[in-house]
């Protein structure tokens, strides 16, 4: 349902505002969202300064940087620093991208950061991923065939192998699908963007024998049809991905099978 | 599959969502689709008590039609112009991109402001035609 405010426990409150770092000239401000589930407080936001000649330029370097030499408390997912893994999504100054992507040059002033929206926060940064990872299963992510497997490998033309460009990029990040006014409002129904393109990648696939099964499965007015075109999804998406239109392309099939 | 050890779950806040996200154009129109939609029905309204009223006898179509010539009467009925244009190109914008096409950040965009700015323009036409058909404010 939509809900425009947040619950008692999730308003957030002011934070602690650390040091500045001394003798540094070239500083940037960070806001950053805090909650430990280990005291009963509120979500807070706390204020760091973060030295820009002391640190590398990706808001991530900037959150490792916090971390090493001012707080060690701040939690935060990541791992490969180059935009492959999807670890470290979150949303920043605003909108949800990577914070390894991310360059501070990108902001103005100070840098918000906030986890992904309407999701169930773990702790600081970290939000709970257990409905996403579902909802990706829920689309059987995974070559169905009904054929005798063949000797050697499936094979697959060039031109079929490109239908699945501007879809096996995706990295399930959840930049998009928690972008997603529809997705806040019926995550426990909607299966969201990132999952929906998964979908249409395997949909695509020449040499998935599921198609019909597939489509049977997203044919309900949550599931697939929950997706208004408000396309947040798309401006999101750090791999420039396009979920919005993948979207589209499947309603277009549920039509196109039955005329 | 092998689920993560929770320490005994404690209530876990909700992250901030439409508070802190930036807002876009699309984002906004999508709402402003919504709230004109919502305010078509209340614009039927009106249209059933014009209609009632036209059917009931002369007294009760003259108060509507007094009512509608006030200065808040005209405000309404342009708003109601507006809400139905505005509804309407929404809708077909919602057609074109049914046909998987204008999907792409240029032509979303593009599509996105053509809907707000053709709907302001059209109602302004269609109340300037309307005036000279009636020759001009009465």
């Amino acid at each position: 349902m939509v809900e425009l405010t947040l619950p008692q426990n999730s308003k957030i409150t002011e934070g602690k505002t650390w040091q500045r770092p001394v003798g540094a000239r070239n500083v940037t401000a960070f806001r950053v969202y805090r909650w430990s589930p280990d005291d009963d407080a509120n979500p807070r936001m706390d204020t760091y300064f973060v030295d820009r000649d002391d640190c590398a330029p990706m808001v991530l370097d900037a959150l490792i940087w916090i971390k090493n030499k001012i707080d060690p408390t701040l939690t935060f997912r990541r791992s490969c620093r180059e935009g492959v893994c999807g670890s470290c999504s979150m949303n920043i100054d605003g909108v949800n991208t990577l914070a390894c992507t991310k360059g501070m040059d990108e902001i103005k002033g100070t840098v918000r950061i906030y986890p992904l929206p309407h999701m169930s926060v773990v702790k600081d940064l970290v939000p709970d991923m257990t409905t996403f990872y579902a909802q990706y299963a829920s689309i059987k992510p995974w070559l169905q065939t009904t054929t005798p497997t063949p000797e050697k490998e499936w094979k697959q033309s060039h031109e079929d192998r490109k239908k699945l460009d501007d879809h096996y990029e995706c990295i399930l990040c959840a930049c998009c699908t928690t972008s997603c006014p529809s997705y806040w409002w019926n995550s426990d129904r909607y299966l969201g963007p990132a999952a929906l393109l998964q979908a249409n990648r395997w949909i695509n696939d020449s040499r998935d024998e599921a198609t019909g099964e597939r489509l049977d499965d997203l044919e309900d007015p949550f599931r697939l049809y929950r997706c208004h075109t408000i396309m947040n999804c798309s401006k999101a998406c750090p791999k420039g991905l396009n979920p919005a239109k993948s979207i589209a392309e499947i309603k277009k099939k549920m039509v196109e099978r039955q005329v | 599959m092998v689920e993560a050890k929770t320490s005994p779950l404690k209530d876990r806040p909700l992250s901030p969502h439409l508070q802190i996200y930036r807002p876009t154009m699309t984002m906004m129109m999508s709402i402003v689709h919504r709230v004109t939609g919502g305010a078509l029905f209340f614009g039927m309204l009106l249209l059933v008590w014009w209609l009632t009223a036209a059917a009931s006898g002369p007294n009760a179509y003259a108060t509507v039609q007094w009512f509608m010539q006030t200065l808040v009467g005209r405000l309404i009925l342009f708003g109601y112009t507006w809400a139905l244009i505005h509804h309407m190109l929404g809708g077909i914008r919602h057609l074109i991109w049914d046909t998987g096409t204008g999907l792409d950040p240029v032509g979303r965009e593009w599509l996105t402001v053509a809907t707000l700015v053709g709907s302001i323009g059209f109602t302004i036409v269609l109340w300037f035609v309307g005036y000279l058909v009636m020759g001009g404010m009465r």
